[in-house]
């Protein structure tokens, strides 16, 4: 089950080497597989056992028995839900992409081979394979970037790949040691034994060991001073990558922190978390404060999801209370997939107004709904769950955290909470000076969305407001695994 | 009354937003009248349940039981996290909802004649705009009876962005567009307030779960917060108070309310007149016991609430927009009713919030009446329009009466029962700070009548001043160019609505308040739907309020039906004065100028936006130009001749069996 899922969008990748040239048979072929592969995540999503707080599908094979490496594949909520997020990314982005006339089928064969290699990320249960995934990612995605995208297009593929290089050179050495200071008879990468030991009394410098991993993570993520990649990748890349990008990309990093820094390492967690609060604290406002000045839509954005990521990291703060909120941790969980989903819509919409105007310049733009409503509601509603509306996902997550992490540090909380005020802000002033005002001569002969525009904003604005509504759906899948998680400290 | 029907009568309005947004606009097209229709219908029907569930709630409370919407799972239970919904119906949501769904089906009915030209040829956002209003009513029912407070503040950011859509309704209009982010931005500022409150309550957790409660349901916290203790309770109580300033547009959160006027009328009047500004007021009674148990509270409740109520009420006197008057008039009133919140009379300001609902609805649907002939809300440029406009005259004297707190319309007995209240201060926390109320109260009413009979002396009398004709082209907004004044009464649809609105300022008043029993009728029924105490009359502060009154009405009539005034000022020697409150007070000067603009956008926001650019990214940039310079430099070494490379393995050598001779 888990091997296919990882790898039907390869078979789709390889077998668009092997079909020919023609722009329109590629990328049928990779709708085909987008959507093959959501139908068998939905079917894992489904069949998901909602009351374990075990591991499920698990596949194990040796691949390098010298070290005692595994080909090891599990799920559990934590998993499922990022794994559901980017199975749905998948289709958008294809939809996303239509329009791409450049090398359509190399195009649409990296994309296909980074949603392989992200899902291996969220997959992988030994701690080796997961790095060789996570390594795996940065192939096409330089290429995506520095070939299809726009503005300074290598420069950012380079800083992207080279932050994330540096950032996983840490991870690396925290791996191997990791690895080498277990006792020589029982020397495993597999996170799923490694959860169980107790990895502190276990083996020494295991502060420094997960202080490499968070710097891997924290890059990704990104956590202040490390997030100077991500507005130069977000603007620069094409509209599916940048969707990619802030839409899984990023939880990448957050995944990490939570089930290895949180699941491997929670003392040590707990002793960062005042940092952690700080760089919270950091992140939301500072953020904020950037939001405000940028004119470039898509860089817009990329801060907003500076902003936004810095409530994930509060809700991992909150390990340094004397009593660990699991409240707190679901938040940051359910965070993940909200923003996911809702930055990927304030993408697509931001792309097909760029494909529409040719102009990313926010005061160019102005009376846009006019032309192109059904674009301007899926901006709107993505706009307000951004600043956390209730009955969209934004709240519900937001104030998880919140509700979670404010017995752990009530300041940084209240900071945090105020950032909310400020996304209101930035969100309702860039839909004022996009879609609203008097509809300009230069665009009247503009069209709406295209019937795949609409099928991925359609394909977004659900989950939005389903999760809002009805959070359950999401919560009972995480709350068992983070429930586990969160119990190694106690 | 079962729990099934009240959840109908929030659901109701939403099916009808649901309906026309999914099926009438996409097919039956934009103009079609079947969204008036279905929102009109299903929010009547709302009404006659709200009726019901009035008339079941008298003398008792209904207490459904909660249902769990989500649960947090935690390792232990002094930390669960249980989200529950539920219905609370009491007397004071039972008030609500009436309230609510009778003035919104009013408006609905309206809204069908404001929204057509004088060919009857419709609006064409007449759909959205239907399907807007069903979203709001049903916002706004959902807050009054939510029985868990994060479904209550669900609930209450919902109206916000009802409200956000409804102000900019007409979002091609650059004015409209700021005014509702404005709206939106403001009450989230408040709302910040109420957010901490949420957490702080949440902190407290453990004294609710052992206890057996749950921390955010509202009879719970009702029925401990006399045991928090009262630095608990007055800090939420205050958060909360935050929430309802932004909502209630009280002072510092006032600016938005004036702005807000840049929706269609009819929104003006359900929204920012009748309903959705009294959900502050409605928060502050809900959870009044919290207030009391702080006391503190209490008095910044009757201080923000009398401060408000004197400044909007100067900002009235001088403006020349009919709509913009009527704005500032509902902050003053607003304001009243938090006096009377603050001085310990939640039923009083339940009171005057429903008597408002009905006066101030009738008055901004005349203002709406007198644009639909003159298209203009000017009123330096109407006058005379009780000639052509005869039953909307009539009507809007009636609510101008009502709103000025003459005997014996119906804004006289709640007024004069919140200045009652204020000037015995037997329910009061601070004895003085009531007085102080009481004192500002009598001024206010001497203000209320003079903007309000400035505002129909301007309107209604005189000679007509020429409506939109009058205004040069280049003075006009861009969407009014082509307007042209079209004197003629308004159509039924908006004639009706008044005038049951009419009945309802002349004797809404004196049916629920009436001193004696007359004949069937109860005396202080109002006071006995909520509590057993009996309320009172008090003849000296009737008298003193009726004077002040009419005291104000004299000075306005003396002023403006004499002409003893230019541009509609009070006089020469009185220009400094209007200027600033022409500029109200340079409060939007102040935030929108020097905070926004100053302190944020030019100072912190491009401060972090450079740091940022030059420092964190300069620094990157600078590791990675170092990072390639020293690369270049290495590889000026690698020349190619193999005498270098000789060189350097024999100095290499020869430096490795030194350091090793060395260390020996």
């Amino acid at each position: 089950m888990l091997t296919s899922v990882i790898f039907i969008p390869s078979v789709g990748s390889l077998l668009l080497l092997l079909v020919g040239k023609n722009p329109r048979i590629s990328r049928l072929v990779a709708l085909f597989f987008v959507i093959l592969e959501l139908i068998l995540v939905l079917i894992l999503f489904v069949t998901f056992d909602r009351s374990t707080t075990g591991y499920s599908f698990i596949e194990r094979a040796n691949w390098v028995p010298l070290f005692n490496i595994q080909y090891l594949l599990a799920v559990d909520g934590l998993s499922v839900s990022l794994v559901f997020l980017n199975a749905i990314l998948g289709v958008v982005a294809v939809l996303i992409s239509w329009t791409i006339t450049e090398k359509v089928r190399e195009y649409f064969a990296l994309l296909l081979l980074l949603q392989t290699a992200v899902m291996g990320v969220f997959i992988s249960m030994d701690m080796f394979l997961f790095f060789v995934f996570w390594e795996l990612e940065l192939i096409p995605m330089y290429f995506l970037i520095a070939k299809w995208g726009s503005g300074r297009k290598e420069y950012s593929a380079m800083k992207v790949l080279l932050f994330t290089l540096i950032g996983s050179a840490f991870m690396f050495i925290s791996i191997i040691a990791l690895y080498l200071s277990q006792p020589v008879a029982d020397r495993t990468f597999d996170m799923m034994i490694l959860a169980e030991r107790d990895i502190s009394g276990l083996i020494p410098y295991a502060g420094l060991i997960s202080i490499g991993f968070l710097v891997a993570f924290a890059v990704k993520l990104p956590i202040f001073p490390f997030h100077t990649w991500l507005p130069d990748a977000h603007t620069d890349a094409p509209t599916a990558i940048s969707v990619m990008l802030a839409g899984v990309l990023l939880k990448m990093g957050g995944y990490g922190l939570i089930r290895i820094n949180a699941g491997l390492f929670p003392e040590q967690l707990s002793d960062l978390a005042p940092l952690l609060a700080i760089a919270a604290v950091i992140n939301v406002l500072y953020g904020a404060f950037i939001v405000v000045r940028q004119t470039d839509i898509k860089r817009l954005i990329a801060y907003s999801s500076v902003s936004h990521m810095g409530f994930v990291v509060l809700g991992l703060s909150s390990f340094g209370g004397s009593v660990i909120s699991t409240t707190a941790i679901n938040g940051a969980a359910l965070q993940l997939f909200s923003h996911g989903i809702i930055t990927a819509l304030l993408f697509v919409c931001a792309g097909l107004i760029y494909e529409r105007t040719h102009t990313r310049y926010i005061p160019d733009m102005g009376g846009l709904i006019a032309r192109m409503p059904l674009i301007g509601i899926g901006f709107i509603v993505a706009g307000l769950a951004s600043l956390g509306l209730p009955s969209t996902s934004g709240f519900v997550a937001e104030i998880l955290i919140f509700l979670g992490a404010y017995n752990t540090y009530p300041l940084a909380t209240a900071l945090c909470a105020f950032g909310v005020v400020l996304a209101a802000g930035y969100v309702l002033w860039a839909i004022q000076r996009t879609l609203f005002g008097p509809s300009l001569k230069r665009w009247a002969d503009l069209n709406d969305a295209s019937s795949s525009g609409k099928w991925a904003i359609a394909l977004l604005l659900i989950p939005v407001m389903v999760i809002g509504i009805y959070p359950r759906i999401l919560l009972d899948v995480l709350e068992n695994s983070l429930l586990r998680i969160v119990g190694g400290l106690a | 009354m079962n729990e099934a029907l009240v959840w109908a009568i929030i659901f109701l309005p939403l099916m009808s937003f649901i309906f026309i947004s999914l099926f009438i606009r996409p097919v039956l097209g934009p103009r079609s009248r079947w969204s008036s229709l279905l929102t009109s219908g299903s929010i009547g029907l709302a009404f006659i349940l709200s009726f019901w569930a009035l008339l079941s709630v008298w003398g008792q409370s209904f207490e459904f039981p909660s249902h769990i919407w989500f649960i947090v799972d935690e390792a232990n239970s002094i930390q669960q996290f249980v989200m529950t919904v539920g219905i609370i119906l009491d007397p004071l949501t039972a008030t609500m909802l009436v309230v609510v769904t009778g003035v919104s089906l009013l408006v609905q009915v309206y809204s069908q004649g404001y929204l057509q030209d004088h060919e009857q040829k419709l609006d064409s956002s007449y759909s959205r705009y239907f399907a807007y209003m069903g979203l709001f009513t049903f916002s706004m029912l959902g807050l009054v009876t939510s029985l868990n407070l994060i479904q209550l503040f669900v609930f209450w950011e919902l109206v916000g962005l009802s409200s956000y859509l409804l102000i900019g309704f007409w979002h091609q209009r650059p004015a409209a567009a700021a005014a509702a982010k404005k709206a939106f931005l403001v009450t989230r500022i408040g709302d910040f307030g109420f957010i901490l409150a949420l957490l702080y309550l949440f902190s407290k957790r453990q004294f609710f779960y052992e206890l057996g409660l749950n921390p955010f349901e509202i009879p719970d916290i009702i029925s401990v917060a006399p045991l928090l203790g009262s630095t608990t309770a007055t800090w939420i109580a205050l958060g909360l108070f935050a929430g309802a300033v932004g909502k209630s547009a009280q002072f510092p959160l006032h600016t938005w309310l004036p702005d807000a006027m840049e929706g269609p009328t009819p929104v003006s009047s359900l929204i920012h007149a009748a309903t959705m500004v009294a959900a502050g007021v409605f928060l502050v009674t809900r959870f009044f016991p919290l207030f009391e148990a702080s006391g503190i509270a209490l008095i910044w409740v009757a201080l923000i609430g009398s401060s408000t109520a004197l400044f909007a009420a100067t900002m009235g006197l001088v403006a020349n927009d009919i709509k913009r008057v009527l704005a500032f008039s509902t902050v003053s009133q607003l304001g009243f009713m938090f006096i009377a919140l603050g001085v310990g009379m939640p039923v009083v300001a339940m009171f005057h919030l429903t008597t408002h609902a009905f006066f101030k609805c009738l008055l901004f649907l005349a203002s709406g009446s007198v644009h639909h002939s003159v298209k203009t809300f000017d009123m330096r440029y109407m006058g005379g329009l009780r000639k052509q406009l005869p039953y909307t005259y009539c009507l809007a004297f009636v609510g101008v009466l009502a709103l000025s707190g003459i005997f014996p319309f119906a804004g006289f007995w709640s007024k004069d029962e919140i200045l009652l209240s204020a000037w015995e201060g037997s329910h009061a926390y601070s004895f003085g700070v009531s007085q102080l109320a009481f004192w500002i109260g009598l001024i206010v009413s001497c203000l209320t009548s003079f903007y309000a009979f400035r505002m129909l002396h301007m309107t209604f009398h005189g000679e007509f001043r020429g409506g939109i004709d009058a205004i040069p082209k280049d003075l006009r907004q861009p969407y009014e160019v082509d307007e042209k004044v079209h004197l003629s009464e308004s159509p039924w649809q908006m004639l009706v609505p008044m005038f049951l609105l009419a009945v309802l300022a002349i004797f809404a008043g004196f049916v629920l308040a009436s001193p004696v029993q007359i004949l069937y009728l109860p005396a202080h029924m109002f006071m006995h739907l909520f509590t057993d105490q009996d309320g009172h009359f008090h003849f000296g502060v009737a008298l003193a309020s009726t004077f002040a009154s009419f005291f104000g009405i004299f000075l306005a009539t003396v002023i403006y039906q004499l002409k003893l005034t230019k541009n509609w000022a009070f006089g020469d020697s009185f220009e400094p004065v209007r200027k600033i409150l022409i500029q109200r007070y340079y409060f939007d000067h102040f935030y929108e100028g020097f905070i926004v603009k100053t302190i944020g956008y030019k100072g912190i926001f491009a401060t972090s936006d450079w740091v940022d650019r030059h420092i964190i990214d300069g620094f990157a940039d600078l590791i990675s130009w170092f990072g390639r310079n020293t690369g270049r430099a290495f590889a000026q070494l690698q020349t190619g001749q193999l005498q270098v490379y000789g060189i350097g393995i024999s100095l290499g050598a020869a430096t490795i069996v030194l350091a090793y001779m060395a260390s020996r």
